[in-house]
């Protein structure tokens, strides 16, 4: 039994999931399945940033940044009509390799785009260049240069992205093709699809959970811990700080970026919003409201907000609302708002307890 | 052979020379302790070893190596570990955990190995956590193993702090005042455990105030004094070195007698009472070292 033990919150996991599809279907509201699978994806940019500033404790406000790098890249990758180059060699060669695929345009014209998989791993690729080169120079420091560093990036990276007709400028892209993944699975918001991609978007989490538990859970989590708790005794003890701080950074940032092409390929665009300085304080929030340093906080609380936010719960205070969870948690709750819930109600339990029995108390 | 080597080592703060052109070795198998009143560069000497600070001049040597420049890792990596002042334990994680963190360069699984798992890493983990366990049990602390670290008292946390230094499996241990803010049985149990780490073949160098700890444990003893040496030998060359009474005391030399060897000793014997130390200069007073 206490083998097991570890498992039973991804059982839970697994359970809640099938219960909110099964509830959402007993309540006739199986669209509202889309708005929770949007909240799945977001919740793996939150899940890697709980792995950057609950265990390495750096702070990233470039997060939206990276989601929008993976989203944008696979966007332009799989709707660009790559046609004029066909005649070149590497082209035949990409086409032979499925690495370039035909397609129809938004009017049914065709067109050739890169593969769908190919430009996956193109935007993690491109991530991972980017991140790498952002975190080295700002994490051989000690402090929240990192912080500063990923403020500055997302913010060009948003006004690129405004700025630029191969992104679409101020409309994003729209159009892009579903996802075929292979093994009968899509990556697509057709309504079809609806629950098959829900519990896809499901189970992603829940292995990166598994995956990212794994890493707390062992050396490196805890050399990680340590840099954060006391980053001059962590070197003392023959880690070196500046290179795990960076590949806990580029992981997150991987992370987000797969999050990114997921979601655009769900949502089948991606616009600049997704870059903005907003949505980047938004993952710290949703981050901080989950308890930082708690995967499971972290994944639920992501999951419900977003989910509230996309239904327009908040409606045009949206950012608004994220700003003052922010405050809320920091001035009130710094560990996250479950931890001292859950004291609050064991003591409660503890004193009912006591109450119901209270010969226990006199012996 | 000489274990460490520390050559014409200088190193400055703005104005203040704090360590001046110090050089000495540091022979394997012995306790050495460096003494001097405060502010006499003892802790910068420490932190040039241990990588923390950079020497603006001079080398270190460590097993015929140099190490002049490595980062704190690359020392540690190199086989040197080291306590702090002040108990720097993680305080997030448990006692035994602190522990394991001390194994991480004895071990070597990377992301990829410990996401997935990977054949050999549970195994691993688990000799990780039996080796932390056993530093834990060697300085009588193994039944805190699931006690987290902030809990502890102040002189558990010196000796979690010496257990997961001991878990990095060093040739050279450093320690930074292991015993202030011990008591003296707490001080007692840490004189015979460093030496017993050094019967089990850790070198140790020590920073100390205390005068009896460091009398009585220490194999040699370098005296520093404004950031340099001025004095280098066994514990008895010490107590009667001239220029170390006179530094310490802020009096005029005389030969050592009762009580330059009681304030230097710490011990009370009787013929102390009523004995007067008459300061003739106003010299820097080790407060620490005549506690």
């Amino acid at each position: 039994m206490t083998r097991l033990r570890p498992f039973f919150p991804f059982a839970l996991f697994a359970l809640a999931l099938v219960a909110g599809q099964f509830t959402l279907r007993a309540m006739g509201k199986e669209y509202c399945l889309t708005q929770l699978t949007m909240s799945l994806y977001y919740a793996i940019v939150v899940i890697g940033l709980c792995l950057v500033m609950g265990y390495a404790g750096q702070v990233s406000l470039g997060h939206g940044a990276f989601f929008a790098i993976g989203g944008y890249t696979s966007a332009v990758l799989t709707t660009h009509d790559f046609s004029r180059f066909n005649a070149a060699a590497w082209a035949g060669a990409l086409r032979q390799a499925h690495l370039l695929v035909t397609n129809d345009d938004l009017y049914g014209n065709p067109i050739v785009t890169v593969s769908p998989w190919a430009a996956f791993l193109a935007a993690m690729l491109a991530t991972l260049v980017i991140a790498s080169l952002i975190g080295y120079p700002a994490l051989r420091l000690k402090g929240h240069y990192l912080a500063m560093a990923t403020l500055g990036f997302g913010l060009i990276v948003y006004k690129i992205v405004l700025g630029t007709a191969l992104f679409g400028a101020a409309d994003g892209i729209n159009g892009v093709p579903e996802w075929e993944l292979g093994f009968g699975l899509t990556v697509s918001g057709r309504s079809a699809l609806r629950v098959e991609n829900y519990y896809l978007a499901g189970a992603l989490v829940l292995v990166l959970l598994v995956l990212l538990r794994n890493l707390i859970h062992s050396r490196i989590g805890r050399a990680l811990q340590a840099i954060h708790d006391r980053e001059t005794a962590a070197g003392a003890m023959g880690i070196n700080t500046a290179a795990y701080k960076l590949r806990a950074f580029v992981l997150s940032a991987l992370l987000a970026a797969m999050a990114g092409v997921f979601f655009t390929h769900y949502t089948g665009g991606i616009g600049p919003s997704e870059a903005s300085a907003f949505k980047s304080v938004r993952y710290v929030a949703l981050a901080a409201s989950g308890g930082m340093a708690s995967l499971w906080g972290v994944t639920g609380m992501s999951t419900l907000l977003n989910y509230l936010s996309l239904r327009g719960l908040f409606g045009s205070y949206d950012n608004a609302m994220f700003g003052a969870i922010l405050i809320l948690i920091v001035s009130l709750a710094p560990e996250g708002p479950l931890k001292p819930l859950g004291l609050w109600i064991q003591s409660w339990f503890g004193r009912l307890r006591r109450e119901r029995r209270p010969e226990h108390d006199a012996a | 052979m000489t274990l460490l080597e520390v050559n014409d080592v200088r190193r400055s703060f703005g104005g203040l020379v704090a360590v001046n052109r110090v050089s000495f070795q540091v022979n394997p198998g012995r306790i050495k302790a460096v003494i001097g009143p405060n502010g006499a560069g003892k802790t910068t000497l420490f932190n040039i070893i241990s990588g923390l600070l950079k020497a603006d001049a001079g080398h270190v040597t460590f097993k015929d190596c140099s190490i002049t420049g490595f980062k704190p890792y690359q020392i540690a990596r190199a086989g040197i570990s080291r306590t702090f002042q002040n108990p720097s334990l993680f305080f997030q994680m448990n006692v035994l955990e602190n522990v394991m963190v001390g194994r991480h360069r004895r071990s070597g699984r990377e992301f990829a190995a410990c996401c997935l798992r990977l054949p050999g890493q549970p195994k691993e983990e688990r000799s990780i956590r039996e080796a932390a366990l056993a530093q834990l049990d060697y300085v009588g602390l193994a039944h805190l193993a699931g006690f987290p670290a902030g809990g502890l008292s102040f002189g558990q946390r010196r000796m979690v702090e010496l257990a997961r230094a001991l878990a990095t499996d060093p040739e050279l241990l450093l320690l930074d005042e292991p015993a202030s803010g011990l008591n003296t049985r707490e001080k007692e149990n840490l004189g015979a455990l460093i030496r017993r780490i050094r019967d089990r073949g850790v070198t140790v160098l020590l920073v100390e105030h205390d005068m009896t700890v460091v009398m009585d444990l220490s194999d040699d003893i370098l005296v520093l004094h404004n950031g340099t040496i001025i004095a280098e030998g066994s514990p008895a060359t010490i107590q009667s070195d001239p220029n170390v009474i006179s530094t310490y005391l802020g009096g005029e030399f005389r030969p050592a007698g009762e009580v330059e060897l009681a304030l230097l000793t710490g011990r009370q014997p009787d013929a102390v009472t009523g004995a007067r130390v008459v300061p003739t200069r106003s010299g820097p007073v080790g407060e620490g070292a005549v506690r």
